[in-house]
């Protein structure tokens, strides 16, 4: 079985992804991108209790507890939210718990894109990463039970 | 660029010239600020009235002897009769400072409607109220046992008067509405509905807090019993805002939060109250931006208020226009009788992600459900991209809206 890449190199990938861009329709238009390419999330996981809230388009988020890691799927019915939570997937996904947890983000200011961590209730990223977090608390906690 | 005829003696950059704000730039690019019915930015004058009390003449106002608490006072005062004139109201006693819009319906819902409201009476509102206007009044009713009706819209987002005359009858206690849509730009008729309320003996209450800054209010008119706009939307500051009530209703009224200035004799058997409008002013009032108010108004009449509408209908009309050029767009509310308000879909597109797209662009619109969930459910919408102009806005801007939304529409394409 091949290593997962750590949290921290999957960072580094993007932020070296990132730094090929040198205007903010590149930047958005690979964010785009990475939402369209994001696997698709059942609909019968598009209900309420998978909604995350704090965001002005809908977010579903599911997470799944496997050998000591934990993988997450999502949708949003809006792009660049999307784009957003495919990176946060490609970031966490696959990790285990306690490294999501402790995961700082810095990169997310590194690569431009803070601002979508602003404390506005249209912006849905922060919402996005404390759920993922909150998942990884809880796996965590069921793990040493 | 196209050219449309803006009336003469109207100096759009020497207006603009008057707003600091309008020099900076966003994300690079010049700031084209088209979120004015959430806000609108401030003249010097305003900014200037709020320096000028806090630097020259700050104190606390009615109580003081010296000299700085007499000036603020006067100042303060000033600005009351400054919008009594500005609505038309008879007199500086029916001039009640708030917050904003919705403390002043806070403030009739929870006084009028305590003293007044029974189990099994009814308060009439509209699908296009903002939730300020929605929420004090299931409030009250819940505490009370009246009932809330709910007027209907047309698909357009109209107001449908045949239905509310229908839904009237002797259990109607209050009608609360709203004079221009914040959501969709179209405006009420009210005056038919103040007039049809109080032939069966019910209360009007209008949220002017769109309509004050783009239609001539004159309240006694109108002959609404309540009208409550907030400072903010009529380029004065945040935190201020004006309840205007009929004297006698007011007076009928019990006092809506009690402390100092609003009593005229408090001992521990008792106390009475002070007379209008200080029995409405509980605590130290908003001074600096009550009185910054002024400027604004004074701002806004100078200019005056027909050729304020006239720019900014030259802007609708124009912006109108562009934007259904664009494939898949449909604006909602496309009527005639609005204020300068534009709400959009564009097919395909969430509005989160155009109005991201046009930030980046330098262009400030506003995406969501514009704190109207219910009128959105109406029109089977989860919301819409709305551009709302002001008396600074220019066609160049609308140029630009419509250059940035093409660009949102090719980058998500």
């Amino acid at each position: 079985m091949t290593d997962t890449p750590t949290i921290k190199a999957i960072e580094e990938e993007i932020i070296e992804e990132f730094s090929l861009f040198d205007n903010w329709e590149d930047k958005y238009e690979y964010l785009i991108d990475m939402g369209k390419k994001l696997p698709k999330l059942d609909d019968a996981h598009k209900k309420d209790e998978n909604k995350i809230r704090g965001c002005q388009s809908t977010v579903w988020m599911v997470s799944e507890y496997k050998n000591g890691r934990i993988f997450y799927k999502a949708d949003s019915d809006a792009m660049i939210v999307k784009g957003l939570i495919s990176m946060l997937i490609r970031v966490f996904s696959g990790q285990k718990p306690a490294d999501i947890v402790s995961a700082d983000m810095k990169f997310i200011d590194t690569i431009g894109m803070s601002t979508h961590l602003a404390q506005t209730r249209s912006n849905g990223l922060r919402s996005m990463i404390k759920q993922m977090k909150l998942d990884a608390m809880v796996w965590a906690s069921k793990e040493n039970n | 660029m196209e050219t449309v005829a803006l009336q003469k003696g109207f100096d759009i950059y020497s207006i603009r010239n008057l707003f600091p704000i309008l020099q900076r730039e966003v994300k690079g690019k010049p700031l084209v600020y088209l979120d004015n019915a959430a806000t609108s930015q401030k003249p010097s004058v305003v900014i200037d009235a709020l320096t000028n009390y806090y630097s020259g003449y700050n104190a606390n106002i009615h109580r003081g002897i010296h000299t700085l608490a007499e000036e603020a006072t006067a100042a303060f005062e000033d600005t009351r009769e400054t919008v009594r004139r500005f609505i038309g109201a008879s007199s500086t006693e029916e001039i009640i400072f708030t917050r904003g819009t919705t403390e002043g319906i806070n403030l009739v819902a929870s006084s009028w409607g305590r003293a007044n409201l029974q189990t099994g009476d009814e308060i009439i509102i509209s699908t296009l109220e903002h939730h300020s206007n929605i929420v004090p009044w299931q409030m009250i009713a819940a505490e009370k046992g009246a009932v809330l009706k709910v007027v209907p819209v047309t698909e357009e987002g109209e107001f449908m008067y045949e239905a509310f005359e229908q839904m009237l009858s002797a259990k109607t206690k209050f009608v609360s509405l709203v004079h221009a849509s914040n959501a969709l730009g179209v405006i009420n008729p009210v005056k038919k509905v103040i007039d049809a309320a109080h032939a069966l003996g019910a209360l009007v209450l209008i949220d002017g807090a769109q309509s004050s800054v783009h239609l001539d209010i004159n309240v006694q008119e109108l002959n609404c019993d309540f009208f409550a706009f907030s400072g903010h939307k009529i380029y004065g500051p945040t935190g201020v805002g004006v309840l205007y009530g009929k004297r006698a209703v007011l007076e009928a009224m019990p006092p809506y939060q009690g402390g100092g200035e609003m009593i005229r004799e408090v001992s521990f058997s008792g106390t009475t109250y002070n007379e209008l409008p200080y029995k409405f002013e509980a605590g130290t009032p908003n001074i600096a931006d009550v009185i910054a108010l002024k400027a604004a108004l004074d701002f806004i009449s100078g200019l005056g208020k027909s050729s304020l509408a006239e720019h900014e209908h030259s802007l609708l009309t124009y912006a109108t226009a562009q934007l259904k050029a664009i494939p898949g767009l449909k604006i909602i509310g496309d009527i005639e009788h609005k204020v300068s308000v534009i709400s959009f879909i564009i097919e395909g597109i969430h509005p989160q992600d155009i109005g991201i797209l046009l930030d980046n662009q330098g262009i400030a619109v506003r995406t969501g459900h514009h704190c109207t969930q219910p009128l959105m459910h109406r029109l089977g919408i989860p919301g819409t991209s709305r551009a709302s102009f002001a008396v600074y806005n220019t066609l160049e801007e609308i140029d630009a809206l419509v250059k940035g939304l093409l660009k949102v529409k090719k980058m998500l394409g």
